[in-house]
């Protein structure tokens, strides 16, 4: 027999627990699907997950890919700390991109140590101009920002479009849907020869500490957590709701835009159509995993990084679609959501031990 | 200039065909939030009705059993959404982004050996009597017959909610979960149903779009209509009829588009594709500006998680 019993408080040691327990369910989920789909399942996740992370070159791709996951992720956790559900990251990256893009075509073969300063500030501005629409249309016409961000996502991408097709297109560049070149200035250094890991990771790294610092010392984290917890019980303690929205959606569109600015002044160096395959969405999965926890969104973007390292190596060698990185990652977020209940009650097994 | 009243006629109609798949997808996932579940899954649960048609139409060659397989195939992916959020309590939120994640990812892999097959020709009723009327013979006669459903859904919808004991169940479970539970109403039951009515609905609107609209196979090929779909829930203030004004309204900007570029109009094109995103966005401020009437029409538990202790 089991019984289901209800916590009487929600279990510290489980919290931490449950995403690893999302993650070996979807190992085991996965490795069911490649079995349907006619694969042997443990060759299936051995390409998907230890293959492309087996030389340093494939150790450099998956810091590449969880520096702006972690990034997003990082911001994520603001909004989301403080119930704000800002799902439109990905439009924050994009929008981040193009004003960082534009301002290093601005300094098109032109050197100088204050450009990437400038370029990287241009991008932070960009996203936090981005996510000021859905702040400011939630706090002021009490519209639904999880429509208004995601609606932008879409507007975003055509901006972009337009700008890499149109005005901002290489004009020696054969009518292809690309900007000039950055100046090196312009362009985050690389860390080690031959690898395109850069400097952006640091970003990333700064986040996490900042980010821990506002949520664990100072009052604005203690606001943010109430108002998480209970909107009305902030309200009652008189916090400026109006105000720490918009704060959460600009630190949030900031580490997005910072995002969008690792991706185009990194190794690609131009800004082009697909600066980012759906980061600021998979960042939602990994503010999640990580338990809106600063240490937790590192562990949990290198995990979901080698999601997508995967799925081109299962795409190479087995002629698996890449988008099986995203059936995977839906799967974490569906398992880790489930596990949860297990937060809130105990499986008891009843009979068996008498 | 003379303007050939017919071809008007067959602009409204293909305002009307674009229209279809948001007044599905948004009918059904009113019913889902009118009993108080907020289930943002229908991009994805649409993706996969979309893929599930297309392929099942193209393995068996039976238009029934595919349209009918797809809108059991959102079936099925909803009821993870309904099995979560209603007996593990998650959060609607977070767990309808993971199926959208998780459908378009399913639907991709899935589709892998469909992409470039030729779609088949879906009938269409009354043919004969398009060229009988002027400007109205076009707009009522020549369609599918998933066309004619979804131009009378949103009054069947209407009646059920206002004249039917069930629909009276289903608002009340919206409106307060406590109270209908005390009233013996098993609230997780309705709920699960209603969940699962708006995943055959969004099923049905993707096989609509890969088997009729445009008979064929691509990968995310809804192209954020679900989203759409849910903003025009939010546009209609839960009422039905007023889908349709919404749908027609997108449908428009839509089709504009297209007749926009084709006569030349020297406006980027991706500003035209951005309009019904932008103009979304700004019905949605006029629409919720007035929150008292918002607060009115919106279910109260909309989106709260409901759980009896025993």
């Amino acid at each position: 027999m089991i019984k289901i019993v209800k916590r009487d408080q929600p279990s510290r040691a489980i919290f931490f627990f449950t995403p690893v327990l999302a993650i070996f369910l979807t190992l085991v989920a996965g490795g069911l699907i490649f079995f349907i789909l006619g694969f042997k399942p443990f060759e299936a996740l051995k390409f998907f997950f230890i293959v492309p992370i087996a030389d340093k070159y494939g150790f450099s791709e998956l810091l590449l890919k969880a520096t702006p996951l972690c990034l997003i992720a990082i911001g994520l956790s603001f909004c989301f700390k403080s119930n704000n559900w800002n799902i439109g990251a990905e439009g924050q990256l994009t929008f981040g991109a193009i004003v960082s893009g534009g301002v290093a075509l601005l300094f098109y073969e032109q050197e100088g140590f204050y450009i990437l300063p400038i370029v990287i500030l241009a991008g932070a501005i960009g996203g936090m101009l981005y996510a000021s629409i859905p702040a400011i249309l939630k706090t002021y016409f009490n519209t639904n920002e999880i429509l208004v961000s995601l609606m932008l996502v879409y507007v975003s991408k055509l901006i972009l479009d337009y700008l890499v097709v149109g005005p901002w297109s290489n004009p020696e560049g054969f009518n292809f849907p690309e900007t000039r070149q950055f100046s090196d200035s312009a362009k985050l250094p690389l860390l080690f020869e031959g690898l395109r890991i850069h400097a952006g990771i640091f970003l990333a790294l700064a986040a996490v500490v900042i980010s821990w610092f506002v949520f664990y010392k100072t009052y604005l984290g203690f606001q943010m957590k109430v108002s998480g917890f209970s909107l009305k019980t902030a309200r009652y303690a008189g916090y400026k709701g109006k105000k720490m929205i918009i704060l959460v959606f600009l630190i949030s569109g900031a580490c997005a835009g910072l995002a969008g600015v690792g991706e185009i002044t990194g190794p690609i160096g131009q800004l082009h159509r697909e600066i980012s395959p759906d980061y600021g969405f998979t960042a939602i999965i990994v503010a999640f995993l990580g338990r809106l926890h600063p240490v937790g969104i590192i562990f949990a973007s290198l995990v979901v990084a080698i999601t997508y390292l995967g799925a081109e190596t299962a795409q190479i060698f087995m002629q698996i679609p890449k988008y099986t990185g995203q059936v995977f990652q839906g799967m974490i977020l569906f398992f880790l959501l489930a596990s949860d209940y297990l937060l809130f009650f105990k499986i008891k097994f009843i009979g068996s031990k008498k | 200039m003379i303007i050939d009243i017919n071809f008007i006629g067959l602009i409204i109609a293909s305002i009307m065909a674009s229209a279809v798949p948001l007044i599905l997808a948004s009918c059904g996932e009113l019913i889902t939030e009118r009993s108080g579940v907020l289930n943002l899954g229908v991009e994805g649960m649409m993706i996969i009705g979309a893929i599930s048609g297309f392929a099942l139409m193209t393995v068996t060659g039976s238009l029934i059993i595919a349209v009918f397989g797809a809108m059991l195939a959102g079936v099925l992916i909803s009821t993870i959404f309904a099995f979560l959020t209603q007996t593990l309590i998650t959060n609607h939120v977070a767990t309808g982004l993971a199926l959208t994640i998780f459908g378009i990812g399913i639907s991709a892999m899935i589709g892998k050996n469909f992409v470039g097959i030729p779609g088949k020709e879906f009938p269409v009723l009354f043919q004969g009597l398009k060229d009988t009327i002027p400007l109205l013979g076009p707009i009522l006669f020549g369609h599918s017959i998933v066309f004619y459903f979804a131009f009378a859904l949103p009054f069947i919808t209407s009646y059920f909610l206002k004249k039917t004991k069930i629909g009276l169940i289903v608002r009340a479970v919206g409106d307060s979960p406590e109270s209908a539970s005390n009233q013996g109403i098993n609230v997780k039951l309705v709920r699960y149903a209603c969940i699962l009515y708006g995943g055959a609905m969004s099923g049905l609107a993707g096989a609509y779009l890969s088997m009729i609209y445009t008979p064929q196979w691509i990968e995310n090929m809804t192209g954020g209509r679900g989203w759409i779909a849910l903003a025009l829930v939010v546009f209609s203030t839960w009422n039905p009829i007023k889908i349709l004004i919404g749908a027609m309204i997108f449908g428009g900007l839509t089709i504009i588009q297209f007749h926009m570029q084709a006569i030349g109009v020297r406006i980027p094109v991706q500003f035209l594709t951005a309009l019904p995103y932008i103009v979304t966005i700004i019905v949605l401020v006029v629409i919720s500006r007035d929150s008292r009437k918002i607060r009115l029409s919106t279910p109260s538990s909309l989106g709260k998680s409901f759980h009896k202790d025993n």
